[in-house]
């Protein structure tokens, strides 16, 4: 072992929350080899000089969540207009035994902006070649798994098999690969979308704002791009290697999405990959600044946990347990009332139907994580990114949501 | 003294109802019931909401004799709203449309100049123009030479329940311009209905306070009563108040002497 790569290791191990049931052999002996600097961008990726990131960075650096007290939670509960300060002190460790109240006011400012509307949608992946080395992820480009890549008949299939069980919005998704999936082929799948549904979202790797500009004409109107985490230096010792490796590229995708004229963009942080109270901070304060930067932008948030993938069952969110999920997504509703909240398949049926009577607005339903997986006829199936905990149909989901007195949505968008 | 029927007229039609129910943030099979206990001829929907011929589609849900009042919500600028009411035509939704411009997601507060612009394009095109707007007198000027048939002030933020924070505002509306009036937004329980309408207001337009209500219908049926109530107020001429004090019947003129008494 060389003097450096034993000094890395040493400082992998002193690092906090270091959630180990990510790591293994191969993953470690990875981690000694040298690796591209990840604050520094890459030809052809396009740098909008803003300010953003650092104010985000600045914030979550001098975040310390053990200095607020059940006073300051009471007050941030109370308050009229929420303060990024009251959002620190309903993320913070003092906050969680006022859970059951935090979640009571979080549900009144959801009636109030939202009714009883839960919006349905599905993801649909259409490839999952990826360039990128993530080692917490199924799509990684060292994970043996089978790779497909849905041409335009097959994504045509699925997409029609999709839209006859009621849905209006898809999500489009593809491993982070330029190469196999390029933007051109992005584009043709959201024209293809267009036919079959009202609202269109992507979740593909980050692009410029000319990229986001030219889907934005093919027909999509919100873009999504989990941070995984704003630690860039735990960033950097996840994604070891790729186009995603380069954490400020990725963090300023959402302000180029809305840029290229995007309506809305969707926020998260990959919880249970470090510190989950500074990494669900930046992202609100994130979404937070973009707001007021883009007062028209429509600002949603999604809050993942990690989830067991194909060769590795054991990964798990960490101490992000579900008390710590649900104060999370309550934090974020009462920051940002007007905000959309997605809650992924990565829950049960039983925390996500929960979670939309208390904060979450959107749900989704008759979900794959695996490509090709809508129809029986598309045989080179890909595999999933990861495993889903709530398999319920679209029809389920919906029969779900109308015993529990909510209104499922369909669609509540037109594209002008 | 005959009594003259009290009608509401928007664009060449009559109503009697003074009562405009939003659709929003509650259950469809609630919708009916809602109409019914409200007594409301002109239901608002969000075109956005529409969803012709699939799953959940809250055209389905409303009753065939209600005047239908699509919005344009989603619109950012003029031109958005206008291709969003032109599509509300085609979908056979009328020619009634609720004009919103709102290029803000946190309070949606109405754009007033981009309103004033779709206004008139719309108008133009035969649109029975109700536009939503923030209460600026000399933007509802515009708006009734751009070809408004109302005007619909804010009372509040949407969605906020706060009440007539804009009552001053909405007050010189009311006195200034020859169209009607039509508070929307915030309202958030009937008292404030009821003082719009002693107010003079045309009439009420009310959403989440009804869809958040414990029972929606019930609290429908309570909006209907405050707004009939405020209605009558106004027609019947309300009583005066004073500021302070007691008043002398005539301080200032006490001392005159009639024609007889003059020497």
């Amino acid at each position: 072992m060389t003097k450096e790569s034993l000094a890395e290791e040493q400082n992998l191990s002193k690092q906090e929350h270091l959630n180990e049931s990510i790591l293994n052999e191969e993953i470690l002996e990875d981690m000694k080899k040298n690796r591209i600097d990840h604050m520094t961008y890459l030809p052809g990726m396009e740098n909008i000089d803003s300010t953003i990131m650092d104010q985000v960075i600045t914030a979550m650096n001098n975040y310390d969540y053990n200095r607020y007290t059940e006073q300051d939670v009471r007050r941030a509960l109370a308050s009229r207009n929420r303060t990024p300060e009251d959002f620190a002190a309903l993320l913070s460790p003092a906050a969680l035994p006022l859970l059951e109240e935090i979640a009571q006011t979080a549900q009144r400012e959801t009636r109030e902006h939202f009714g009883n509307s839960v919006y349905m949608f599905t993801p649909l992946y259409i490839a999952n070649y990826c360039e990128n080395y993530c080692i917490y992820c199924g799509f990684n480009c060292h994970n043996k798994i089978n790779r497909a890549r849905l041409n335009e008949e097959q994504i045509e299939l699925e997409m029609a098999a999709i839209a006859k069980t009621g849905l209006q919005e898809i999500l489009i998704l593809t491993g982070e690969s330029r190469k196999k999936s390029d933007v051109e082929y992005i584009g043709t799948a959201c024209k293809i979308a267009r036919k079959y549904f009202k609202v269109i979202g992507l979740e593909v790797y980050p692009m410029n704002s000319d990229e986001y500009a030219y889907l934005h004409e093919c027909g999509a109107d919100y873009v999504t791009v989990f941070q995984e985490t704003y630690n860039s230096d735990k960033y950097e010792t996840l994604h070891l290697a790729g186009h995603k490796r380069i954490f400020p590229y990725r963090l300023n995708a959402q302000e180029r999405a809305l840029m290229g004229g995007m309506r809305g963009v969707a926020f998260g942080a990959l919880l249970g990959l470090d510190d989950f109270r500074k990494d669900a901070f930046a992202t609100g304060y994130h979404a937070y600044l973009l707001q007021r930067k883009y007062p028209h932008a429509e600002i949603s948030f999604s809050c993942p946990r990690l989830r067991p993938i194909i060769n590795n069952d054991k990964i798990n969110p960490m101490d992000v347990h579900e008390p710590q999920l649900l104060q999370v997504v309550c934090a974020y509703r009462l920051f940002m009332p007007f905000a959309g909240i997605t809650i992924s398949t990565r829950e049960c049926a039983r925390v996500r139907d929960n979670l939309v009577q208390i904060a979450a607005t959107k749900i989704s339903a008759g979900v794959s994580t695996g490509i090709g997986s809508h129809v029986e006829e598309i045989e080179e199936k890909g595999d999933d990114q990861f495993e889903i905990s709530d398999g319920r149909s679209v029809d389920e989901v919906y029969q779900a949501l109308l015993e529990h007195e909510m209104q499922p949505v369909m669609s509540d968008y037109i594209y002008v | 003294m005959e009594q003259k029927k009290d009608t509401l007229i928007l664009g060449g039609h009559e109503f009697t109802s003074r009562f405009i129910l939003g659709s929003g943030k509650f259950s469809l099979d609630l919708v009916k019931a809602c109409i019914e206990k409200a007594e409301a001829q002109i239901i608002t929907l969000a075109l956005r909401r529409a969803n012709e011929g699939g799953l959940a589609n809250i055209l389905d849900y409303i009753p065939d004799h209600v005047t239908l009042l699509p919005n344009t919500s989603g619109a950012r600028n003029a031109e958005e709203a206008v291709r969003i009411a032109r599509l509300s035509r085609e979908v056979g939704c009328g020619d009634f449309v609720k004009l919103e411009v709102i290029h803000d997601s946190k309070y949606l507060l109405p754009d007033n100049y981009e309103t004033i612009k779709a206004t008139e394009i719309l108008a133009k095109e035969g649109f029975v123009v109700l536009p939503y707007m923030y209460p600026d007198l000399n933007a509802a000027r515009d708006l009734v030479n751009a070809g408004a048939s109302a005007i619909m002030p804010l009372g509040a933020p949407i969605g906020s329940n706060k009440g007539l924070c804009t009552k001053e505002f909405i007050q010189i509306l009311i006195d200034e311009i020859d169209l009607p009036i039509i508070v929307d937004a915030g309202i958030g329980r009937p008292s404030q209905a009821c003082e719009a309408m002693e107010m003079g207001a045309a009439a009420v337009m009310a959403n989440t306070a009804i869809a958040t209500a414990g029972d929606v219908a019930v609290m429908a049926e309570a909006f209907k009563k405050a707004i009939e109530a405020g209605r009558s107020a106004y027609l019947s001429g309300l009583g005066r108040t004073i500021d302070r004090g007691a008043s002398a019947s005539s301080p200032l003129t006490g001392f005159l002497q009639s024609a007889s008494q003059e020497g």
